[in-house]
């Protein structure tokens, strides 16, 4: 065994030295080919619709690939697959959560959305309410959320970097960076959520397919057996007992309560990112978003059962000491284990699929961020309006290419940080300050401008002070501050389990001392319009 | 008021009021909530459920079931499954009881904001004005 992995360093280090022209090309052949899909595409933009919501003309299972693109980020991948074989059964408790997080949406969000909103979340929040206030601050959530994790995307494009393609100077780093974001910028300008979407669809076909071949292979390799994949992977822990892997423990163990946390912003943080519920626009009827979702279930739930398989077998042919010592760490067991199966090209193609992952994704998040500031804090609030809808897109590209620099500063700024907390803190804000909003609005008549007020600052503001006073900060040698520096009197690194049932509490709170009376009438057309789709956006026609 | 104007069509002929206490859609909103309340606390309370077994009690989810797959595993591919099992309970569901009866409202509601023929007759009088 021992020689098996004297080799497979050795072939890590050949491929760091070597490969880098073979990622790259085929890196370059996705750009080349997703470039000509996004021109083609962005041709029949013409009006704001088209622009925000690719003209609502996709059909469900495009949606539903698209939002599987949009979700399914490199951290997914990489991560989970990393998580799986360095500490085994947690990395697959922590993927379960992604999953089932979906019947939310499914459930309770994604069809009444459709049929009572417009581009954005804001536009259901203030369908009854008072619209400055409301607009205004669910526009702050959705930036907050989308810059969270569009900083946790590009910190992680220059983590990758340095694994795949040999780069691990700073400099080097920082190019690449700067590649990304340029790239995202132009795929959002000129194809629009049509181009973006049709970017995502692509990247999670090519992720899925990817996936489900090593994961075939893999099995064919240990017999259809799982038990045999466990088995190799257990021969080859280095954990004491070797057995642990299988059980839960090695990475929540120490804080069980913190996992529970997690768990909470994981499920309930879904069904309010903003990128996910922008997606619910872009197809024509609240049947098709049903559709959307039930397709993007599938597509996600067998992309965590792949990676349970690739984890295993990444623990096993490759073993967790060999990608703990490799660049990258943890994200490398999913590129070592393509290397250790199908050779450089494999890697190559593996490598490509997790920077298209990357693409892909800030670039929905983008679209996302800019649509809410043109359209929620610039026509709504501060043309009160009267922008016309041409005004409206103009803004919304001129913030895209803001958003795109800021992006890329930020990637570059935060190299060598220690940042994973940002995206389980996008989730924490979504649940915390949007879903609460979202669900009193769709479900409770009496809901007031003041309880979404509350709700969504109280949210927001809670989540953002805990994780600051919590050792994700502070106290311990992992801190951003080092140990050194203790404020954390927050024990824990994830704030969901009390920021959470806060945004709760302070909706329902604002509600009943608001004395503002909402107009009924509305609040009527909203519940008749959510379930009969009556008065919903419809296509654009070409 | 004047500043919560929806995002669109107040100035609908409909009664949105006199629609929401109609029979038909108290129906059509009870089955919605009937199906999808449940169904959310059951799935919650499942999840947390095992969230909660896989914090506390690792043992008993390192008990095997076959082979090297133990409980942790098994109850882990159990929320998939059910995952996958309840949305398409849900689809089946909704394309049986609700969406007939949606389409059905959909339909009436849009009938109503149609214009009545002595209305199209002035409409059609003074787009025939504005021509001239």
């Amino acid at each position: 065994m021992s020689a098996r992995i004297a080799q497979l360093a050795a072939a890590v280090e050949a491929t760091t030295e070597n490969n880098p022209v073979l990622n790259i090309s085929i890196f370059l052949a996705f750009v080349a080919v997703t470039m000509i899909v996004v021109i083609r595409a962005g041709r029949n933009n013409k009006s704001a619709a088209d622009y925000y919501t690719g003209g609502r003309s996709f059909t469900g299972t495009q949606n539903g690939f698209a939002i599987a693109g949009d979700y399914l980020s490199a951290a997914s991948f990489l991560g989970i697959v990393g998580a799986i074989a360095v500490n085994g059964y947690d990395g697959f408790l922590y993927s379960i959560g992604f999953l089932v997080a979906w019947l939310v949406a499914l459930l309770l969000v994604a069809e009444l959305m459709r049929n009572t909103g417009k581009f954005t979340m804001a536009d259901v929040l203030s369908f009854r309410l008072k619209q400055g206030p409301v607009r205004v601050a669910a526009a702050t959530t959705t930036l907050a959320v989308c810059f969270f994790y569009l900083l946790a995307q590009m910190a992680g494009a220059g983590g990758l970097v340095s694994l795949l393609l040999g780069i691990n100077d700073k400099l080097g780093q920082s190019i690449v960076v700067t590649v990304v974001g340029v790239l995202m910028i132009v795929y959002v300008l000129v194809g629009g959520m049509k181009g973006t979407t049709w970017v995502q669809i692509i990247k999670a076909f090519l992720l899925i397919i990817g996936a489900f071949g090593m994961t075939i292979w893999v099995l064919v390799l240990n017999g259809f057996n799982l038990s045999t994949v466990l088995a190799s992977a257990v021969e080859n822990s280095t954990h004491e007992p070797a057995a642990a892997i299988l059980a839960p423990g090695l990475a929540y163990g120490a804080n069980p309560l913190d996992f529970i946390s997690l768990a909470i912003a994981l499920v309930l943080g879904t069904a309010g990112l903003p990128h996910v519920l922008m997606r619910f626009y872009t197809v024509p009827t609240a049947k098709e978003a049903r559709k959307s979702v039930v397709w993007a279930i599938w597509l996600i739930g067998g992309f965590y059962v792949f990676t349970l398989v690739l984890g295993f077998g990444a623990a096993a042919l490759v073993g967790g000491e060999t990608i703990l010592a490799a660049p990258g760490g943890v994200n490398s067991a999913a590129p070592l284990l393509s290397l250790a199966l199908g050779g450089p090209i494999l890697l190559g193609f593996i490598s490509a699929i997790a920077f298209a992952t990357i693409l892909a994704v800030v670039a929905g998040i983008t679209i996302t961020a800019a649509t809410s500031f043109a359209h929620d804090i610039y026509a709504s609030v501060i043309k009160k309006g009267k922008a016309s809808p041409d005004a409206e897109v103009k803004v919304a590209r001129r913030t895209v290419i803001v958003i795109g620099i800021l992006a890329i500063a930020g990637g570059i700024g935060v190299q060598g940080q220690n940042i994973a907390f940002l995206v389980a803190l996008a989730f924490a804000v979504a649940a915390s300050a949007n879903l609460p909003t979202i669900l009193y609005s769709l479900f409770w008549k009496n809901f007031s401008t003041r309880g979404a007020v509350w709700s969504m600052y109280g949210g927001l503001a809670s989540a953002v002070v805990l994780i600051v006073l919590s050792p994700v900060f502070s106290s311990e040698p992992t801190s951003m501050f080092g140990e050194g520096v203790d404020f954390a009197i927050f024990p824990l690194k994830n704030p969901g389990i009390i920021s959470i049932p806060l945004g709760f509490f302070l909706g329902w709170l604002g509600t009943v001392t608001s004395s503002r009376r909402e107009d009924p009438h509305l609040a009527a057309e909203m519940a008749v319009r959510s379930l009969t789709g009556h008065g919903a956006e419809k296509a654009v026609e070409h | 008021m004047n500043d919560a104007t929806p995002v669109s069509s107040s100035k609908s002929k409909i009664d949105y009021l006199e629609v929401e206490e109609s029979a038909q859609f108290l129906e059509l909103q009870s089955r919605h909530r009937r199906f999808v309340f449940p169904l959310t606390a059951f799935f919650l309370v499942w999840y947390f459920g095992f969230v909660l077994m896989a914090a506390y009690a690792p043992s008993i989810m390192a008990i095997p079931v076959f082979g090297l797959i133990n409980l942790g595993l098994v109850l882990g591919l159990a929320q998939v499954a059910t995952t996958f099992i309840i949305t398409m309970w849900y689809v089946s569901f909704a394309n049986r009881r609700l969406d007939p009866l949606s389409l059905a409202m959909r339909t009436k509601l849009e009938a109503m904001e149609k214009p009545t023929a002595a209305e199209q007759s002035e409409i059609d009088r003074l787009a025939g004005l504005a021509k001239s």
